[in-house]
């Protein structure tokens, strides 16, 4: 019997272990998923919760119920991988040997690499919200805040679903108006971007939404610390910003492991080969998600693309063909824009976000960079679609690799 | 895309001035390019990080982040604030002949 080990269990790894399930002659391969967390959070549901539309129990799931039954699972953490041994190790000290290895273990936040982030006014004046731990604590604070100063700063790119900020405050914007405190509140973006977003029209497009929103955006601000004493950011070249409350988008790491495992860059995060997605050093070693190095978004609809590419080439692999498929650092992207409308954004590694009709070209019903309530259901609607297709690995009507067709230049 | 004459050499760059291939690098041009971005002398600290992030990107291929010089390259993002006033990454890949850094989204 020949041997797959998948690490991680989030959105990439429970996919591809749903798909390689269904693909792999069982007869001939073992599947076992290693991951220590046993719950399952649906990622894109953090947003909501700061402002009471979804709560914890609305984001979180067993993750035995999405692991096939074919596929073991074990909860441990992982001490190390020995990727020149085709072995991993765990914490109880059982080592695991592979014929091939799948990993996905994500990225997390490291807020302790900006000095005096984590300190006396972390969950107090100082928040995030990309936990639901995190996200559960600014609830229970937005919920009795009287108004000040709320500042959103991103630490350093690349973080997870790099519009998650923007949405933020798109939704922090409508949120203090329902509660009629709008007046009361500053809302800042401060940013290490140029922009509000990092692709030319999609980042003219949302500055214009900021603005409209009275929303301050403070460009190319690259954080050194937090002075907790004074309330105020400081960035690198001396410039600050000062603030009542502080939500912070920390830096975004890949797993320890990795790092222990002397297989990562700076942030952790493994040289990936961007469009087959085989690890650059070793050929039974694959990367999917946000663990990767790759130049495209951190977020599950990357996660969900990849993950038919690399069932693809994984099945022409394992048979000792040439890769075939690429990746093309396709993303799709809800935007969340508060009162009850959203954007949509579709785009990869060379084309960038532009206005248009998706998935059917001319008829939508979404529209791509323009805001409309369809748009805004369609966010909402998409967590049926990640608990009951989207991780299960059933196909869904979007084309893998980005289309031209419905986009205008 | 065009071709400029810098430091009495021919060379393609980009619509926002960036040398279009790294190749055609020489250190004249990165004292011309320097002097564009109102830095009248490059000092040794300044070759230093110039110098690390030719070679990274030769071995990477890829400009490097902030956080890499500093990891990697060893070069306190303090420092290379003072050295490239006003988006050092952007700066030093210019005047290092490299393209623009690549922003990740």
């Amino acid at each position: 019997m020949k041997k797959l080990l998948i690490l991680g269990g989030g959105t990439a790894g429970t996919i591809m272990a749903n798909k390689l399930s269904q693909h792999l002659n069982l007869d001939q391969w073992t599947i076992t998923l290693v991951d220590s967390d046993p719950v399952h959070y649906y990622q894109p549901g953090f947003l909501f919760i700061p402002f009471g539309i979804y709560g914890r129990n609305d984001i979180v799931k067993p993750k035995r119920d999405f692991i096939p039954s074919q596929v073991e699972l074990i909860l441990s953490e992982i001490q190390f991988i020995e990727p020149e041994r085709n072995r991993v190790k765990l914490a109880n000290n059982q080592v695991l040997q592979y014929d091939e290895l799948i990993i996905a273990t994500g990225s997390h936040l490291a807020p302790e690499e900006t000095e005096g982030l984590v300190g006396d006014g972390w969950n107090k004046t100082i928040f995030e919200f990309y936990t639901s731990k995190g996200a559960c604590n600014l609830q229970k604070f937005l919920k009795h805040w009287a108004g000040g100063r709320l500042v959103l700063n991103v630490v350093e790119m690349p973080i997870k679903c790099p519009v998650a900020p923007l949405e933020f405050l798109f939704l922090a914007d409508w949120w203090f108006t329902e509660q009629g405190i709008r007046d009361k509140v500053e809302l800042t973006f401060v940013t290490p971007l140029p922009g509000a977003f990092t692709k030319p029209k999609a980042s003219q497009i949302l500055a214009d939404f900021l603005s409209k929103k009275n929303i301050q955006l403070v460009p190319e601000f690259n954080i050194e610390k937090v002075d907790a004493d004074k309330s105020r950011i400081v960035s690198y070249d001396g410039k600050h910003v000062d603030y009542d409350v502080l939500v912070t988008v920390p830096t975004n790491m890949g797993s320890e492991v990795i790092g222990r495992s002397g297989m990562g860059d700076e942030l952790n995060f493994i040289p990936t080969d961007k469009h087959t997605l085989q690890s650059r050093k070793y050929e039974n070693v694959f990367v999917i998600g946000d663990a990767s190095d790759l130049p495209s978004s951190k977020a599950g609809s990357v996660a969900h693309f990849q993950a038919d590419i690399l069932t693809e080439n994984f099945l022409r692999h394992i048979e000792g063909l040439p890769m075939v498929e690429k990746f093309d650092g396709h993303a799709n992207c809800f935007i969340e824009s508060g009162f009850g409308k959203g954007l949509l954004i579709d785009f990869n590694y060379d084309i960038e976000p532009l206005p248009g009709k998706f998935p059917l070209p001319g008829i939508g019903p979404f529209s791509l960079l323009q805001e409309t309530q369809m748009n805004h259901w369609g966010k909402m609607m998409f967590r049926w679609v990640y608990w009951n297709l989207l991780l299960k690995g059933a196909a869904l009507p979007i084309e893998t690799q980005m289309t031209m067709a419905g986009k205008q230049r | 895309m065009q071709t400029k004459e810098i430091a009495g050499k021919q060379v393609q760059v980009d619509e926002d001035g960036f040398l279009v291939n790294p190749n055609d690098w020489t250190r004249e041009i990165a004292q011309a390019l320097a002097a564009e971005q109102g830095i009248d002398v490059l000092t040794e600290a300044h070759w230093r990080v110039i110098e690390f992030m030719r070679a990274d990107f030769a071995e990477k291929g890829a400009v490097p982040t902030i956080r890499r010089l500093s990891k990697v390259g060893g070069i306190e993002t303090k420092e290379l604030y003072e050295l490239f006033p006003n988006g050092p990454a952007k700066k030093a890949a210019r005047i290092a002949g490299l393209g623009k850094p690549q922003g990740c989204v």
